[in-house]
């Protein structure tokens, strides 16, 4: 059974319809990537995994199960978490207490503040500090560590490159192996093609709401990406 | 030296205030809910502790009804908030102003008709008149000193409550920024019913301990929520011990006015003290505000 299925899911903002009838499906142990330029839909699609938001039409099932009428906090319980897109952590928290807010749920499972210091040794001195004084590498470590402290079946990173030098981009994907190690499966949102797709193990490609690529990295040329980026066919 | 006893007695009399504040304080910091219906709630703690302590066979001390009725107003504004709050705390600041305002009307007349507009008193006894002479001009009432003492306590287990348990940390989280609250797996329409009802919590205590001390009738609730306001912004959003300190400031700006020019002018001379540190210091004065 697949980890994650979204069937003819369609999502709109008022008026503004920003999915069309997509269809995806993602395997447990998968490292899915979403591409595409700015408000091609992949952002939105996150949040209507996470919850935040509902489709008019089209279901989204999780191992099999319906779970488009559960709010975003039952759906933590089942095992979905989220790095947001912007990193989100509390600003008024220290680093420690944005860890234990992502473990508010109590979902068992091999995640604890001591392993994220482990994966994250840069957070371990910071441990006391406020979150709003990290610099925005510091912060998006936080922001995986938070969503891992829910020890999730499904990880939903919404661009977590976003304006952190290549360094730092770096690092934070060399931490996927260890993810994956934990049991989770991630879908990640990038606009930055580049370094996604040297982890991924699956890529969609968005344009304007639809999926107009997918398959794995090694399959696709780059110029077939690039169009599909683009919408030049 | 009576100076010296105004000052006495307004600092006192700033804990009553931050009894009514802290509430208000709380709500708007955990959902940015400007509740104009707190001071009516909170006299209508008082009415509750009047039912409490006027019915059965037994008249009882009005301090014994304060945990009875601490509950039921938990209880309240657990059920208001999830039955009606929430609804529109995310629709905007200006419809939750409209629908607390409705509410501040509601109460206000519905006590008025159950209870009349006459002033009413919840009494102690000898404790009312007991204090503690210091010299000749000078003694301190034991119900002021009770109140005060209690207001201290109260901020202080609401801190050790916001910073060192689980849900003091939910209810921090949720007001830095409450979708991302909710996606860490928080159900943010429990913890704001839970924040209005230890706001109202608070605020009986605060509205049982102003029936001890002075009389009160329906339309008292509006004059409660000014005080609180004004106690929240001299002390600085977010910060309990700044509105304590906004609180004793309103209080002693209120009986030194009284002293000097005459009790009119106690009310103008708190709002006069008011405008000013809302001139010099918008931000209050024990400010704790952090952004991202």
């Amino acid at each position: 059974m697949s980890l994650l299925q979204l069937e003819g899911v369609s999502v709109y903002y008022e008026d503004f319809q920003a999915l069309y009838d997509l269809d995806v499906t993602i395997e447990e142990g998968e490292i899915f990537a979403c591409i595409g330029a700015n408000g091609a839909g992949k952002s939105t699609m996150l949040k209507t995994v996470a919850g935040v938001l509902t489709p008019k039409r089209g279901r989204v099932l999780f191992d099999g199960q319906p779970i488009d009428h559960l709010p975003p906090y039952k759906r933590v319980e089942l095992g979905i978490s989220s790095v947001p897109e912007g990193r989100r952590v509390f600003p008024s928290l220290t680093v420690h207490e944005n860890l234990l807010i992502g473990g508010y749920r109590n979902r068992k499972g091999s995640w604890t503040t001591d392993g994220v210091y482990d994966l994250f040794p840069l957070l371990q001195p910071l441990k006391k500090r406020q979150a709003a004084g990290l610099s925005g590498g510091e912060q998006q470590a936080l922001a995986i560590g938070r969503a891992l402290m829910a020890n999730p079946r499904l990880i939903l990173m919404d661009e977590v490159s976003l304006g952190l030098a290549p360094v730092v981009i770096k690092r934070i994907y060399e931490a996927f192996p260890a993810l994956l190690k934990s049991g989770c499966t991630i879908l990640v949102v990038e606009q930055d093609v580049q370094h996604v797709l040297t982890v991924a193990t699956h890529v969609a490609c968005f344009l304007e709401g639809r999926i107009a690529l997918q398959g794995a990295p090694s399959e696709l040329t780059s110029e077939q990406i690039t169009a599909a980026y683009f919408g030049v066919y | 030296m009576e100076w010296v006893s105004a000052i006495i007695q307004g600092i006192l009399l700033g804990g009553l205030y931050a009894l009514f504040a802290v509430g208000l304080s709380l709500v708007f910091g955990t959902m940015r809910l400007t509740n104009l219906a707190h001071g009516d709630l909170t006299v209508l703690s008082t009415y509750v502790a009047l039912i409490i302590v006027g019915s059965g066979a037994v008249r009882f001390n009005p301090l014994y009804s304060i945990p009875i009725v601490m509950v039921i107003m938990w209880v309240l504004g657990y059920a208001l908030q999830r039955g009606l709050l929430n609804f529109i705390v995310q629709k905007g600041d200006v419809q939750g102003v409209i629908v607390t305002f409705g509410i501040s009307i509601v109460i206000m007349n519905a006590l008025q008709e159950a209870f009349t507009p006459n002033s009413q008193r919840l009494p102690v006894g000898e404790l009312e008149s007991r204090s503690i002479t210091i010299s000749d001009q000078l003694a301190i009432g034991w119900l002021p000193l009770i109140i005060f003492i209690l207001a201290v306590v109260v901020i202080a287990v609401l801190q050790l409550f916001m910073n060192q348990t689980k849900m003091g940390r939910a209810f921090r989280a949720v007001s830095d920024d409450q979708e991302a609250a909710r996606l860490m797996g928080i159900n943010t329409k429990h913890i704001w019913a839970v924040a209005m009802g230890v706001a109202l919590l608070i605020g009986a205590i605060g509205g049982v301990m102003m029936g001890i001390r002075t009389t009160f009738h329906p339309m008292l609730g509006s004059d409660r929520l000014i005080f609180a306001f004004e106690a929240v912004i001299i002390g600085g959003m977010g910060s309990s011990w700044g509105t304590l300190l906004g609180g004793v400031i309103l209080g002693v700006a209120q009986l030194l006015g009284s002293f000097a020019f005459g009790p009119a002018w106690a009310t103008l001379c708190g709002h006069v003290v008011f405008v000013v540190i809302l001139a010099l210091r918008p931000q209050g004065l024990l400010a704790k505000t952090v952004t991202a």
